[in-house]
């Protein structure tokens, strides 16, 4: 599974890397970069709830 | 593992951030029972940062936190909206809500906060609070039409106000009874710091004084008269001095409530009755990771709190997740983005990084030999990290040496000198 970034949504706040630093970073302009946006059935449920975690909603999992 | 079956029913008292989430966390436990989620207004989950902010600047429509469909297709939960729950009977096992008692099998209540009121303000049209959408589309209306605005409190909330109604180029004046804005939130010497912010940006602060009186002209606002006798045109009014806890439904049901009228609840969120739990604005809690008791009014810890709560009301026993945190805020005014970690009290500040001058730094709050809070103005990297180090137990001298690129060279925890207090 892969992760998707809506960048028109996304506001930096950092939510996710604090649920999931493996694949979340905000870098020092406040934009969000994804440090891997690959995801393993391991790592889904970390992942899901950094999704969860977005205020913004501008995170999705894609198949 | 969800301990409850299929033929068990979740009732979730709170339809905003904790009450949703609560509610996704049980069917992420393999809840496969009934959800039913009450809430006082009429809308589906939204999201409340943003009606200080995006919805006040620019008009920006009801922030749904999830799209439609997704409450039908995954969540499958039933929505009850536009009636409070108004009794909880723990005996039977029963909420009220309208005049009909549902059975819960498990319950959690995330009814949230109210805006505090002044008590003796008149009845006139111009005088608001801001916690709802609807509130939005009123105090949007004096922002627009470039009107003067005055808001009574300098904290979170009051500073997003002013600064979307500067940006409207209305004239706002902001009353702060305490002489120092934020003290609680970001201890006195930050909160003033950033309080500054306000006069570089146009607001007229008045702190150490309180409103004495209100003018009005037809049941309409038309000015104020301070403690200190000065005098303020405004055509609007809008109180943000801080939230009481919505429990007042719940004080005939035997419930544990602390002397803030806040639910009291264990390190597993449950309240002192059997199978009832709480998230939200509306708990005290023991947080382990600040060694503090106490409510904490964040998007985080609701957003958190909801997810445990949720999870522990149909988990077995064994299973239940204790909660604790290191809190987080963040602001904006003036388009500088504000940032906070962990607790400011009983810590010293110190500016580890940037220049305060342009408004882009870090500060680290000391105590002893560790670090209990992080401000990050302008900084969006820098928050997450140190969170993270403050919630691992960093020390001052890690943290501290990292800003200073000398982190590598640090001793480890074991090899420090006791700390100098």
């Amino acid at each position: 599974m892969k992760i998707e970034v809506d960048r028109g949504k996304c506001v930096g706040l950092g939510l996710c890397e604090a649920a999931s630093p493996d694949h979340f970073e905000v870098g020092d302009d406040g934009q969000l970069v994804l440090v891997s946006d690959m995801v393993t059935y391991g790592q889904r449920a970390e992942v899901e709830e950094a999704i969860r975690s977005c205020p913004t909603a501008a995170l999705r999992l894609l198949p | 593992m969800s301990a409850l079956g299929n033929n068990d029913r979740l009732v979730v008292i709170g339809a905003s951030l904790a009450g949703l989430r609560a509610a996704e966390a049980a069917r992420a436990e393999g809840f496969a029972g009934e959800i039913v989620i009450i809430g006082d207004e009429k809308e589906l989950p939204y999201d409340r940062p943003p009606l200080s902010k995006q919805c006040l600047v620019d008009g920006a429509p009801i922030p749904y936190l999830r799209e439609e469909r997704t409450y039908t297709e995954s969540l499958k939960a039933t929505f009850m909206l536009g009636q409070p729950a108004s009794a909880l009977n723990a005996a039977e096992k029963t909420v009220i809500v309208g005049d009909r008692p549902m059975r819960y099998d498990a319950l959690v209540i995330a009814t949230g906060a109210s805006p505090r009121y002044l008590p003796a303000l008149p009845e006139a049209a111009g005088i608001v609070t801001l916690r709802n959408f609807d509130d939005v589309a009123r105090l949007r209306q004096a922002v627009e039409s470039g009107s003067h605005i005055t808001i009574i409190g300098a904290g979170i909330i009051g500073a997003e106000i002013a600064s979307a109604a500067r940006g409207r180029d209305c004239q706002v004046t902001i009353v702060e009874a305490t002489e120092h804005p934020l003290e609680r939130a970001l201890g006195r010497s930050m909160g003033s710091l950033l309080s500054e912010m306000h006069h570089r940006n146009g607001t007229d602060l008045r702190c150490g004084v309180t409103l004495s009186e209100v003018r009005t002209l037809s049941d309409q606002v038309t000015g104020i008269v301070l403690s200190d006798g000065s005098e303020v045109a405004t055509d609007l009014l809008l109180v943000s001095i801080g939230v009481v806890p919505n429990t007042f439904w719940l004080q005939e049901s035997g419930i544990e409530l602390e002397p803030d009228g806040s639910i009291a609840c264990d390190e597993h969120l449950q309240t002192s009755l059997e199978n009832v739990y709480a998230a939200g604005d509306v708990v005290s809690w023991p947080n382990a990771l600040t060694g503090r008791s106490g409510r904490l009014e964040t998007w985080t810890s609701a957003n958190e709190q909801g997810a445990v709560a949720g999870a522990n009301a149909v988990g077995g026993e064994g299973d239940r997740q204790p909660y604790a945190t290191v809190p987080y805020f963040w602001s904006d005014w003036y388009g500088n983005r504000i940032q906070f970690a962990g607790t400011a009290a009983d810590a010293v500040p110190e500016v580890v990084h940037g220049s305060v001058e342009e408004d882009k730094f870090v500060v680290l709050y000391r105590s002893g030999d560790a670090v209990t809070g992080v401000l990050a103005v302008n900084e969006p990297s820098k928050i997450m990290k140190d969170r993270r180090k403050i919630r691992n137990g960093a020390t001052w001298q890690e943290m501290v040496g990292h800003y200073r690129g000398i982190g590598a060279g640090a001793p480890s925890r074991a090899q420090q000198p006791a700390p100098v207090v």
